[in-house]
């Protein structure tokens, strides 16, 4: 027998509105892969996964930008990332971005092979049952479409809220309909994002949490964005901040 | 005019009436999670259900990849069984084709089971013109030609219109029944809508119907439906047109059990739909009644276009009405807004490819990519990445708006050069940041009207992550 396995070496994908908007999420993305008995390192060259231009129909564009990212997190145990839409561009979308370039193809698929969304990575692959947070609350779950559909992100997170010590999680109506985010079709079709946030919001209202969770930024911004904007008392958090007892200070949107 | 003309390139400002339609908001309302929850009940009733996805999906697969041999064989078998088969390479030729069997038999009226082919060939306003009367005689397809409308969904094209409004309608259209009748229940209408129509089945000259699938080996048109009027449109009238797109067609009788077993589960959440009709040739001798004519319609309609292409995929398509069942923009929206006659997330894929990208490109981008279509396709039809190759096509063909193709450039400069970027979304969010300091949120930001029109914008933080774990 030889001595305990070595530590699993984590690159963490921050994503832009992580870092960005919520740093936060970030430091708890870290706390909870070091309490897992991970090594950390935020790899300096990374930017974004690409994303926004390949769901614009601009490939060459993502191409550019997805080249940029597998060069980045090349050499690493894992890549995790706290949003299951960014952590699925990468590990589904960049073997189809490069399903034609011989060169760069290899490169895209091992990334991909590698890239994980944080909750199901810490449930899944590092066998992580629960954590030892605390947070006195009422709590509801929103199903990110990206993390749910293309990584099956459901019933990790759920598993791992139930060990919070102090809170309770009330399930929403239709918590896997999408929030009217989309990136882009946010802005692009106003009104219909609108509608749809609204809908959401009624849903999360007529649980009586105290507080929405979720695992992407973009939905939670949407999310927070018509929670204020209707006056109701809800907050939003990503699930992390909970799950690494970092969900003391300002919602996201509120002040400081 | 022809049929409809499509108003698909002016979506956003359907959208925006679609929005403040009310009795359109209360309809969808009320039929949204009954499709969804009776289609997840189907669906956990039945273990090998994903399983008879993967089989549906490669059975038609393997028909598309050999689309000439089965459509000719196809033909043949309906030429021994006395029918005639016409191929229609385009609407017009579909359109005067039905209007020349229409016009040898003599025919004053026609009476229609639902069909989507009709819609999209725009036969009844072709029938007309040229004083031949069409009657719809599904109920949901009556409704919506007493009010001169286009379905609004492909399996339920009245899903639009509330219960109130087919009152009114049916006390103004049936004016000579009894005021005073209960019309407070669907089955009550349905039954009020059949009494009417009855007459009319033996009125009709010319049957016309769709067909859920055509069968190969053996020539049969299969229709579904569950009012039973499908049926009494094809075997009453003297004569019966079948309208169907070519990539219907599956090979054997075996293939077209596969495919019933997922499509009403799927569509209405039934294990079968009430009434599955297969029909094959004229009446013949020894049969009891049917049609004295069979005629066949093949239509081609740009579908050809779609093989060997990324839209390929597309052609599996078995018209359940799933997706559009469970999208939310459809689910918003309702299928008028999308300008044409296929909605939802097939109808955002179709559309393009049918009347071109020019007329129908907005609709492949009116998508958050949710993937809850993909995810309850019978046929496992990769919608969402069909809609981001329409969105590619545009963009190679510079139709996506000159502002946002170079900003995406642009962006993607920056995004290529991380230390670059950093500095660049660094100093931006620094600005947005000193400039909310201490509100946590903005209720108006410039250029970013899109979001604060109806939503708070979060004030960025301070310091960004990266710089924090460098200073840490």
């Amino acid at each position: 027998m030889t001595g305990p396995a070595p530590k699993p070496r984590v690159a963490l994908f921050v994503t832009c509105l992580v870092d960005l908007f919520r740093p936060r999420v970030g430091f708890a993305a870290v706390k909870l892969l070091e309490e897992a008995g991970c090594t950390v390192e935020v790899p300096e060259g990374q930017s974004c996964c690409g994303q926004p231009a390949y769901n614009s129909g601009d490939r060459e564009t993502a191409k550019r930008v997805a080249r940029t990212a597998i060069e980045a997190f090349e050499g690493y145990d894992w890549v995790v990332a706290p949003s299951g839409s960014c952590a699925a561009m990468v590990a589904k979308d960049y073997p189809e971005l490069f399903r034609d370039d011989p060169a760069w193809l290899p490169r895209a698929e091992a990334l991909a092979g590698r890239t994980r969304e944080i909750v199901s990575f810490l449930t899944d692959v590092l066998g992580v049952e629960r954590v030892a947070a605390t947070l006195e609350t009422t709590a509801t779950y929103h199903d990110s479409c990206s993390g749910l559909r293309s990584l099956g992100v459901k019933a990790q997170p759920r598993r791992l809220l139930a060990s919070v010590d102090g809170l309770t999680l009330t399930e929403m109506t239709d918590p896997e309909v999408c929030c009217g985010f989309g990136g882009t079709f946010c802005v692009k079709f106003s009104d219909i994002s609108t509608k749809m946030v609204g809908d959401k919001t009624g849903n999360i209202a007529a649980t009586g949490a105290d507080l929405v969770l979720a695992g992407d930024m973009g939905c939670l911004m949407n999310m927070a964005g018509k929670l204020s904007r209707e006056g109701r008392p809800q907050k939003a958090r990503h699930v992390v901040e909970v799950l690494a007892g970092m969900a003391d200070g300002p919602a996201i949107g509120e002040g400081a | 005019m022809t049929a409809h003309q499509p108003t698909s390139r002016q979506f956003k400002k359907n959208v925006t009436a679609a929005l403040a339609n009310e009795n359109l908001q209360r309809a969808m309302r009320s039929t949204q999670s009954g499709f969804v929850g009776k289609r997840a009940k189907a669906r956990d009733a039945l273990p090998e259900f994903d399983s008879l996805r993967d089989a549906a999906r490669d059975l038609k697969n393997h028909t598309l990849a050999h689309l000439d041999l089965y459509l000719e064989r196809y033909e043949t078998e309906v030429k021994a069984s006395g029918g005639h088969v016409h191929w229609a390479e385009t609407a017009g030729d579909a359109r005067r084709i039905v209007l020349d069997i229409c016009r040898a038999a003599g025919a004053k009226t026609v009476n229609k089971g639902k069909t989507m082919i009709s819609e999209e060939i725009g036969l009844n306003a072709h029938l007309e013109e040229n004083g031949v009367r069409a009657v719809e005689t599904d109920l949901g397809e009556y409704i919506i030609q007493l009010r001169g409308e286009a379905p609004s969904h492909i399996i339920a094209p009245a899903v639009h219109v509330t219960v109130p409004e087919v009152d009114a309608l049916f006390r103004k259209t049936h004016a000579h029944l009894p005021a005073d009748r209960d019309l407070s229940e669907l089955p009550t209408m349905l039954a009020e809508a059949r009494a009417v129509l009855r007459q009319k089945y033996f009125e009709a000259d010319v049957g016309v119907t769709g067909a859920n699938m055509l069968i190969a080996e053996t020539g049969q048109s299969v229709i579904v439906t569950n009012e039973g009027n499908g049926d009494l449109s094809q075997s009453l009238p003297r004569v019966h047109i079948v309208l169907a797109s070519i990539e219907k067609i599956v090979p054997t009788l075996e293939d077209a059990a596969t495919v019933l077993r997922v499509l009403a589960r799927s569509a209405t959440g039934q294990e079968m739909s009430v009434y599955t009709t297969f029909s094959r040739g004229p009446r013949r001798a020894e049969d009891p009644d049917g049609p004295e004519e069979y005629h066949v319609v093949l239509l081609d309609n740009g579908r050809t276009g779609m093989l060997g292409t990324e839209f390929q995929d597309m052609l599996r398509c078995i018209r359940c009405g799933a997706c559009m069942n469970h999208c939310p923009v459809y689910q918003a929206v309702g299928g008028h807004a999308y300008g044409w006659v296929y909605p939802g997330p097939m109808g955002a894929v179709l559309t393009p490819s049918l009347i071109g990208v020019e007329e129908g490109g907005q609709l492949p981008n009116a998508s958050t990519f949710c993937g809850r279509c993909e995810s309850v396709c019978p046929m496992r039809i990769p919608l969402p990445k069909m809609m981001r190759h329409w969105r590619e096509r545009e963009f190679e063909k510079h139709l996506a708006p000159a502002a946002s193709r170079y900003g995406l450039r642009f962006w993607g400069f920056f995004a290529a050069r991380p230390a670059l970027y950093r500095r660049a979304t660094g100093l931006a969010a620094r600005a947005l940041a000193a400039l909310g300091r201490g509100r946590g949120r903005f209720a108006a930001l410039p250029l970013a009207g899109g979001w604060t029109r109806s939503r708070d914008f979060p004030t960025p933080a301070p310091k960004t992550f990266m710089q924090q774990w460098k200073e840490r």
